[in-house]
């Protein structure tokens, strides 16, 4: 790589229902970041905004309405549709252009203002063929989880056991929308929304806007004594029509052998040490283990039932709670890279896992099924 | 429920007008005839359905058009049993992911043609493998429903 970018300060604002308006949080959360490190607003370089006009209140073209809460008055500043962990690597590219010694990414979304995520989702469908079905990711979700299930013998347990662990995890998190002790009967006797999926395998719709402050090597230097780095990052695509695609064949493992290539990670189940990873529905936290190389295909639920994957295992995964617990759909992406970067730093307070972190992955995935998948990793 | 702070209801509500293009024009012309129409790409050899102009993996032109059969295998499903904003089928229904013979994609529609209304006799009903054949309304109008769902054979 050309350069080094480090991770110099985050913020990120509770995902429960809150009585702000979108404006005033979204200023609230810039000021905040910014403040960390002590950096004017004048001296900020360029920013990155991700967020989605129709996860936004309904006020589009959404970043014309929040360019100046984000600190975007004059400046170089542009705007990324979709999965925040894109905005991130946009503005790790902008830090290596040379041009530009501090980035600012912020990701918005306040879900607790939108109708459901389903009417949504459903939105993603082209209008002649899949949304005359009603197809939205919950439905995408539910095939992928029956095939999961059927191939490899994964049992409905072990996908509960996931947000078990997750909600038990996320009572340490102050910024979890969703936290609680619950049972893997709790789980599976949630309602029955969509055969196999219960309503509690399913993530919220949070608020979250989510900022992670990057700056130059020589820059960060300046600004703090615990720079997190950049180290490696990628992404993969998709074809569009479900039935084009192998649901149990997917993009995340293409998208982490590219991170893994750029950061030079060769072992991921030993030389990561934490993993923030977006499940939005608990059985393909055990997809992606496979999908990210911590076990071998069809032993997701092995790997979780061995404990390497809770809180006080040797490979964390989600610690914060994930997105089980706190979905801000857009801002899910970037909120990994701000929880990846707490735990680096040793800053997670009560979710501060047990074993030491140098290394962290954040993965962010959007569109049915998993249609894209991004992964990033970051270095003490 | 009214929340406990102030707050103002608003939506986007706006008309769009899309073009169905040559490929969709043909594919929907099929459902009014009761034909689903495919497209084979001359590359991977693949067999595309619903038709597309492209093959999305090669790149290339279809260049062939494939009346697909009207039967298959069923490989993926789920009950749902929840109401969604802009929902266009009333549950519950059986979404689905269907191989017709012949074919080399899956393609998206329901299940139906039984009692939906008890999901344990649909767990016993439906299963992932099962043959299953297309069944089309009296009423057709060019719709994706003009195939009303795919019957258990
Ligand atoms: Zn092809």
């Amino acid at each position: 790589m050309p350069g080094k970018v480090a991770i110099v300060a985050v913020a990120q604002n509770a995902g429960a229902e809150s009585k702000d308006n979108f404006y005033d949080q979204a200023y609230v959360v810039t000021k905040e970041v910014l403040d960390k490190v002590g950096l004017n607003r004048d001296d900020l370089g360029t920013i990155v905004s991700a967020s989605s006009d129709i996860y936004h209140g309904g006020i589009s073209c959404a970043n014309s309405y929040y360019w100046e809460t984000t600190g975007g008055f004059l400046k170089n500043a542009s705007r990324q549709d979709g999965e925040s962990l894109f905005a991130f690597f946009y503005g790790v590219m902008r830090i290596l252009t040379g041009y530009y010694d501090s980035a600012l990414i912020i990701a918005l979304c306040k879900g607790s203002e939108n109708p459901e995520n389903d009417a949504c989702t459903l939105m993603y469908t082209d209008p002649f063929y899949t949304r005359g079905i009603g197809l939205q990711e919950t439905m995408a979700a539910a095939f992928q989880m029956r095939l999961y299930m059927e191939r490899y013998g994964i049992t409905e347990e072990q996908c509960a056991k996931v947000a078990v662990k997750n909600l038990g995890n996320s009572l340490g998190n102050p910024y979890a929308h969703r936290k609680g002790r619950y049972t893997v009967e709790d789980i599976l006797y949630s309602e029955r929304i969509i055969d196999p999926l219960t309503a509690m395998q399913v993530a919220p719709k949070s608020e979250g806007i989510v900022a992670v402050l990057l700056a130059s090597e020589e820059k960060a230097k300046e600004l703090t004594d615990k720079p997190v780095w950049f180290k490696g990052y990628g992404s993969s695509l998709d074809n569009y029509y479900l039935g084009d695609r192998d649901l149990l064949d997917g993009q995340l493992k293409n998208a982490a052998a590219r991170a893994y290539k750029m950061a030079g990670i060769s072992d991921p189940r030993k030389e990561i040490d934490l993993a923030e990873i977006t499940e939005p529905y608990a059985f393909q936290e055990l997809m992606w283990y496979e999908d990210l190389g911590f076990c071998p295909k069809g032993e997701g639920g092995r790997l979780l039932d061995s404990g390497v994957t809770q809180k006080n295992g040797d490979l964390p995964v989600n610690p914060s709670g994930g997105v089980l617990a706190n979905n801000p759909y857009v801002s899910r992406g970037l909120q990994r890279v701000v929880e990846a970067t707490l735990q680096l730093r040793g800053e997670a307070g009560e979710r501060q896992v047990d074993r030491e972190v140098r290394t962290a992955l954040a993965h962010g995935t959007h569109g049915f099924a998993g249609q894209c998948h991004a992964v990033a990793i970051l270095g003490s | 429920m009214a929340k406990e702070f102030k707050t103002i209801k608003t939506e986007i509500r706006l008309p769009y007008e899309l073009a169905y293009g040559a490929t969709w024009t043909r594919f929907f012309e099929g459902m009014e005839n009761e034909i689903i129409y495919g497209t084979k790409c001359s590359k991977c050899g693949r067999v595309l359905v619903p038709a597309r102009s492209f093959c999305p993996r090669c790149f290339v032109d279809t260049d062939e058009w494939v009346e697909t059969a009207q039967e298959g295998v069923l490989t993926a499903w789920s009950y749902v049993n929840y109401k969604y904003f802009g929902q266009p089928i009333e549950p519950p229904f059986i979404g689905a992911l269907i191989r017709l013979d012949g074919t080399d994609v899956d393609f998206l529609h329901l299940i139906g043609g039984f009692d939906l209304s008890d999901f344990d006799l649909v767990r016993k009903t439906v299963k992932n493998g099962m043959r299953v054949k297309a069944a089309w309304s009296n009423e057709r109008k060019g719709h994706i429903l003009d195939l009303k769902y795919f019957e258990p054979v």
